[in-house]
C-alpha cells in the first residue's frame, strides 16, 4: 500500500538532489569565503579585557554596590552582544559555504511534494508539518558535496518518521503480561468495520492460545447485535450480549464479569458506530469507558477516509483516549496516507491493519517496516 | 473542526476579493491557490481540482465582467460556476414504480439508507419494499429486516441462501404486485473484488433496475473517484447518495466521484435515523462551502417548520409588541424543528456563524431543552401572564420540572430580555419591515 507514498518521496528526494549538486557547483564557482576570521577574534579580545577592567572596578570600589551592579549589568550587556555578533558572522559564514536552494525552488518542489502527499490521502494539516519539518532541517543540515544523497534521505526520512513517532507497542507482549481479563474497547465511527476487527482480534487471540469474550455494546444500530453473534458463532467464542436498545455499560459489565468468573483472557468490546460530532454518543462512550475501565482503547479508522481521518481520531482521543489504531480497508487499493494522518495527529501506534473480510485478513503493524517500505533501507546503505 | 477550518479558508479567500479594489493575475492566483488549497482538505480528488483550479484562473484573467457586476463578484461567480459545473445536472427520482439498486463499498451506509429511501416514497405516497440482496456480511439480513419493520415497508430476503442473485430475483418476483418502490440492497464491495464485481452485475443484469444509486460516505478521499468509476463500469450509475454529512467531513469524495462518473448527487445523508435525509442541492452546497451563508435554506426550512397561520399568528403578535412565556415558547418549539442550532448557524451569511463556537452552540441547545422542561411545568396563566410568578411559585416550577430555582429564575431572566429586545424591534420599523419581509408575509 505504500508503495504510492515511496514513489512520491523518491521523486522528491531526486529532484532536489538536483538542485542542491547544481547550488554546489554554483557556489564553488563563486568563490569561497566573504568573511574575514580576524575582525572576530578582534572583537572577542575586546570584550574580555572588557570584562577584566569590570572585574578590578568590582574589587576595588566594594563599597559602591549600587554602581557595580549596574556596571556588571552593562558589562553582561556587552558581552552578550558580542558573543552574538559573533554568531552573526559563523551563520554568514556557513551560509555562504552551504549550498541553498532559492524559496521559490523549493516551494515549488514542496507543492510537487504535496500533491503527491494528498493523492495518497495525506490529510493537509499533516502535510503541512512534514513540509515544515523538511524546510527546517533543510536550513541546518551541513550540506557537501559528499553527502547529499545521504542528507537528503535523512532530512525526509526524519519528516517522515517526525509523523509516524509513535511509540512501538508489542500487542502480543501486553496481552501476554497484563492482569487478565483485559478489557478492549473497540471505538469508531459507523461503518469503519469495528464489529468484523473484533472478530478478526478475537481469532488472532486464538491462535496465539488466549481465549477472548465478546460483549455486543453496539445495542442502537439495527442488526448490529446478530452480526456479531454470527461471527461468535463462527469463531466459536462466547457472546454476552443484552436487548437492543439495551445500555452498553451494562453489556460490557456483564462481560467483565463473565470472563472473570470463567477465567478469559481477553474481554473485547464493541462499541455503536458514533460521528465525532454528536456530543451525546460521544458523552455515552465516555460513560461505557467509566464503567468498563478498558485497558486499551483501539480506534478502528477507515483506510478510505481522507482528511476527515485526522479530526475523527483526534476527537475520539479527546473523548476517550486513544490507545491503538487499527486500519481497515487497506485492500481496497488505499494509498495508506490516512495510516500517516491517524498516526501524527494523536501520537498513537498502529497495531493492525485490516486486508480483507475473512477473519485471517487482519496483519500486526510495525512502523519501521512502514519507513523501511517507504525508503527502502537497503538503498541508503548501499548510497 | 475540520468543517470550520475548510469553511474559514474559503471565507479568508472570499473576504480577499471582496476586500481588494481591483482584481489583478497576481491577487487571482493567490485567490486560485487558496481554492485549490481548500478544496483538496475536502478531499476532492486532486487531479480535479487542479484543472478546475486552471479553468478558473483562465476564466477570471480572461472574461469581461458584465454590466454591473464588478470584478470581484465577477470571481466569486466563476468560481461558484465552476464548482456547480463539476456537480453536473441536479435530478430528482421520479415518484413512480421502479427497482432501486443500492451499491457501494463496504461501510458507507447503503443498509442505513435503504430505510431512508423508503420513507422517502412512503412519505410520497407510495409502497416501499425492501430486499436483503447483501448476502456475505453476517447478519446484515437482520439489519435490513429490523430497518424494514421500523419504517413500515415490506421486505424479502433469505437468510439460508447465499446465491445473491437468485434472492433478488425471488424477491422482486414475489413483491412487484404489492408494492411500488422495490429497493434492493446488495453487499458491500471494491473494485479489486473481481468476483463481487461479478456478482453485481448478475445482480444488474438479472434485474434490469431502474436505478442504480452509488452510496457514499462523506469521508472517502481520493479513492472516491477511482472506486466510483468501476461501480459506473459495472451497473451504469444513475445517481449518488451521499452519506454522514452530520459529521466534519465535507464531501469532496462525492464531488470527485459525480464528476468521474456524471452522475448526480441526489440525496445526502444527515444523521442514523430514517428522516435524517435531504434532497441535494448543488448551489446550495456550494454557497456553504463558499462560506456564502445560505439563507434560501434557513427560510424553508422555517418555512416548513411554522405551519402556516400559526406561524404568521406569533410573527404579527411578536412584532405587536406583546410577547408571552408561550410564544417564546413556540419559538424555542419551531428552532428545535429546525435541527440543530450549529446547523442552522452554519446556514446564516458571513460573520455570525463564524463567531458561534460548537461548544457554545450545544450548551445553548441543552439550555434551550431545559427552558422547555420548565415551561411545561407552568400553568396556564403563568404562561400568559410571567408577572405572576413569585419566589413559592418558582419553587414549584423548579420541583416540577425536577430542575433549580435558579433555572427558573435564569429562564425568567431569557423571557425579559427577549421581551425587551422585541419591544425594540417592533418600535423599529425599517426592522419590522425587513423582517416580516424575511418572513414572507405581508404587513
Amino acid at each position: 500500500m505504500f508503495k504510492f507514498l515511496k514513489r512520491k518521496l523518491k521523486k522528491f528526494e531526486e529532484k532536489l538532489e538536483a538542485e542542491l549538486e547544481q547550488e554546489v557547483k554554483d557556489s564553488i564557482e563563486e568563490g569561497e569565503i566573504k568573511e574575514s576570521p580576524a575582525q572576530i577574534e578582534e572583537e572577542t579580545s575586546k570584550a574580555s579585557v572588557q570584562t577584566e577592567k569590570m572585574e578590578e572596578k568590582r574589587r576595588r570600589e566594594e563599597e559602591f554596590e549600587k554602581r557595580i551592579e549596574e556596571s556588571l549589568k552593562s558589562e553582561l550587556h556587552h558581552t552578550l552582544q558580542t558573543r552574538k555578533s559573533i554568531e552573526k558572522a559563523v551563520e554568514k559564514k556557513e551560509k555562504s559555504r552551504t549550498p541553498r536552494i532559492s524559496e521559490e525552488k523549493l516551494e515549488d518542489l514542496l507543492w510537487e511534494l504535496e500533491i503527491g502527499l494528498l493523492e495518497a490521502d495525506v490529510a493537509y494539516s499533516v502535510i503541512e508539518s512534514i513540509k515544515n519539518d523538511i524546510k527546517e532541517e533543510l536550513k541546518y543540515a551541513s550540506i557537501d558535496r559528499g553527502n547529499i544523497r545521504e542528507t537528503i534521505t535523512n532530512v525526509l526520512q526524519h519528516a517522515i518518521s517526525h509523523v509516524l513517532q509513535s511509540n512501538t507497542f508489542d500487542f502480543l507482549e501486553f496481552i501476554k503480561t497484563k492482569d487478565k481479563p483485559i478489557v478492549i474497547m473497540f471505538v469508531g465511527v459507523n461503518g469503519s468495520g469495528k464489529t468484523l476487527s473484533i472478530a478478526k482480534m478475537a481469532v488472532y487471540l486464538k491462535k496465539h492460545g488466549f481465549s477472548s469474550v465478546m460483549a455486543a455494546g453496539d445495542t442502537f444500530r439495527a442488526g448490529a447485535i446478530e452480526q456479531l453473534a454470527v461471527h461468535a458463532d463462527k469463531i466459536g467464542v462466547k457472546l454476552i450480549k443484552h436487548r437492543p436498545g439495551a445500555d452498553p455499560a451494562a453489556v460490557a459489565y456483564d462481560a467483565i464479569e463473565h470472563a472473570k468468573a470463567k477465567h478469559k483472557d481477553v474481554v473485547l468490546l464493541d462499541t455503536a458506530g458514533r460521528m465525532q460530532t454528536n456530543v451525546n454518543l460521544m458523552d455515552e462512550m465516555a460513560k461505557i469507558k467509566r464503567v468498563a475501565k478498558p485497558d486499551l482503547i483501539i480506534f478502528v479508522g477507515d483506510a478510505l477516509a481522507g482528511n476527515d481521518a485526522v479530526e475523527q481520531a483526534k476527537r475520539f482521543n479527546e473523548v476517550v483516549g486513544i490507545d491503538g489504531v487499527i486500519l481497515t480497508k487497506v485492500d481496497t487499493d488505499a494509498k495508506g496516507g490516512s495510516a500517516l494522518s491517524v498516526a501524527y495527529t494523536i501520537g498513537k501506534p498502529l497495531l493492525f491493519i485490516g486486508v480483507g473480510q475473512g477473519y485471517e485478513d487482519q496483519i500486526p503493524f510495525d512502523p519501521e517496516w512502514m519507513l523501511n517500505n517507504i525508503f527502502g533501507k537497503e538503498e541508503k546503505i548501499a548510497a | 473542526m475540520v468543517l470550520g477550518d475548510l469553511e474559514e479558508s474559503l471565507r479568508g479567500t472570499i473576504r480577499k476579493i471582496a476586500n481588494a479594489v481591483t482584481v489583478d493575475g497576481k491577487l487571482i492566483k493567490e485567490i486560485v491557490r487558496d481554492i485549490q488549497r481548500a478544496l483538496l482538505q475536502a478531499d476532492v480528488n486532486v487531479r480535479l481540482v487542479l484543472e478546475l483550479s486552471k479553468k478558473i484562473e483562465k476564466r477570471a484573467l480572461e472574461e469581461k465582467p458584465p454590466s454591473g457586476m464588478s470584478n470581484r463578484e465577477h470571481v466569486i461567480r466563476i468560481v461558484h460556476d465552476e464548482l456547480v459545473n463539476l456537480l453536473g445536472e441536479t435530478k430528482d427520482l421520479p415518484i413512480k414504480k421502479q427497482v432501486i439498486m443500492m451499491v457501494g463499498l463496504y461501510g458507507q451506509g447503503k443498509t442505513t439508507t435503504c430505510g431512508k429511501l423508503a420513507t422517502y416514497f412512503k412519505k410520497k405516497g407510495l409502497r416501499p419494499a425492501l430486499i436483503a440482496g447483501d448476502v456475505h456480511r453476517p447478519a446484515a439480513y437482520d439489519q435490513l429486516k429490523q430497518i424494514a419493520e421500523q419504517v413500515d415497508a415490506a421486505f424479502y430476503g433469505d437468510k439460508n441462501e447465499k446465491d445473491a442473485v437468485k434472492v433478488v430475483k425471488d424477491g422482486i418476483n414475489k413483491l412487484k404486485k404489492t408494492s411500488d418502490v422495490i429497493i434492493v440492497d446488495t453487499s458491500g464491495r471494491h473494485k479489486l473484488e473481481d468476483n463481487l464485481i461479478e456478482e453485481m452485475k448478475n445482480i444488474f443484469h438479472a434485474t434490469k433496475p431502474d436505478e442504480k444509486l452509488l452510496v457514499i460516505d462523506a469521508a472517502v478521499g481520493q479513492q472516491a473517484g477511482s472506486q466510483a468509476k468501476a461501480f459506473n463500469d459495472a451497473v451504469d450509475i444513475t445517481g449518488i447518495i451521499l452519506t454522514k454529512l452530520d459529521g466534519t467531513a465535507k464531501g469532496g469524495g462525492a464531488l470527485s466521484a459525480a464528476a468521474e462518473v456524471g452522475a448526480p448527487i441526489i440525496f445526502i445523508g444527515t444523521g442514523e435515523h430514517p428522516s435524517d435525509f435531504e434532497k441535494f442541492d448543488p448551489t446550495r452546497f456550494i454557497s456553504r462551502l463558499l462560506g456564502m451563508g445560505d439563507i434560501k435554506t434557513l427560510l424553508e426550512k422555517a418555512e416548513e417548520s411554522m405551519k402556516g397561520k400559526d406561524a404568521e399568528k406569533t410573527a404579527k403578535r411578536l412584532l405587536s409588541g406583546k410577547f408571552t412565556l408561550k410564544d417564546m415558547y413556540e419559538q424555542m418549539d419551531m428552532l428545535s424543528g429546525m435541527g440543530p442550532l450549529s446547523k442552522i448557524a452554519d446556514m446564516l451569511p458571513i460573520g455570525f456563524s463564524g463567531k458561534l463556537k460548537k461548544v457554545d452552540m450545544n450548551t445553548t441547545q441543552d439550555k434551550l431543552r431545559k427552558f422547555r422542561v420548565i415551561m411545561d411545568s407552568m400553568t396556564e396563566e403563568e404562561m400568559e401572564n410571567p408577572n405572576i410568578i413569585k419566589s413559592s411559585r418558582v419553587k414549584r416550577i423548579a420541583r416540577g420540572a425536577g430542575v433549580e430555582n435558579r433555572d427558573v429564575k435564569e429562564l425568567l431572566r431569557y423571557y425579559n430580555m427577549t421581551k425587551k429586545m422585541m419591544k425594540g424591534l417592533s418600535g423599529n420599523r425599517k426592522m419590522r419591515k425587513s423582517l416580516m419581509k424575511q418572513l414572507q408575509f405581508d404587513t
